[in-house]
């Protein structure tokens, strides 16, 4: 009983930072805001959401696969938006300055 | 299951910021978040129809987005003025 309270408490936080990344994503006034925001709320929502369902999972190599998808997910996010960040600096965007 | 339906949600938020994203970076992050969220509501599906086969379709979800961001940076990145335009050349109009 405990493991599934646990479970749907880890999904639910992960429905908040996925909600709250895509949200930030849509009001920063800057790409490099808005960056943050939704690679915070993929990686951290997607980990969670992996807690969540690995406390669920029947076997060892579900748990196995899971945890390797968010780590992909990890790495990939995060040298993506880098990239984009790079790109977008090489463009000539500033980061935003508070008037 | 109902969870599957909030990201749902947040895939509409990455369309509006595709939709309105002022710089060609933000319709990419838009692009991204897509990859991300995809993952994710597959993940959940798999839980819920207890399909083991989705965890596999996330894994490669999860890899495509990866080689599509890179590959628009690598195709329509501003080259800093330092690096040459190598292969295709030319293409580079912002």
């Amino acid at each position: 009983m405990l493991i599934d309270l646990v479970s749907m408490v880890a999904i639910g936080a992960a429905t908040i930072f996925f909600v709250a990344g895509s949200a930030g994503m849509l009001r920063f006034p800057d790409v490099f805001m808005r960056l943050h925001a939704m690679t915070k709320a993929d990686n951290l929502g997607l980990g969670l959401l992996i807690v969540g369902l690995a406390l669920q999972a029947s076997s060892f190599w579900v748990i196995a696969k899971l945890v390797l998808i968010w780590l992909l997910v990890l790495v990939s996010s995060t040298s993506a938006s880098h990239l984009v960040a790079r790109d977008a600096l090489a463009r000539g965007l500033r980061p935003w300055r508070n008037p | 299951m109902g969870v599957a339906i909030v990201l749902l949600l947040s895939f509409a938020a990455g369309a509006v910021r595709i939709i309105r994203g002022p710089t060609r970076s933000d319709r990419m992050m838009a692009a991204q978040l897509f990859g991300t969220t995809g993952v994710a509501i597959l993940l959940l599906l798999a839980r819920a129809m207890e399909v083991a086969a989705l965890l596999d379709v996330a894994l490669v979800l999860a890899l495509l987005a990866t080689v599509a961001v890179v590959a628009f940076v690598q195709r329509f990145g501003h080259r800093p003025v330092g690096e040459p335009e190598q292969g295709a050349g030319g293409g580079g109009a912002d």
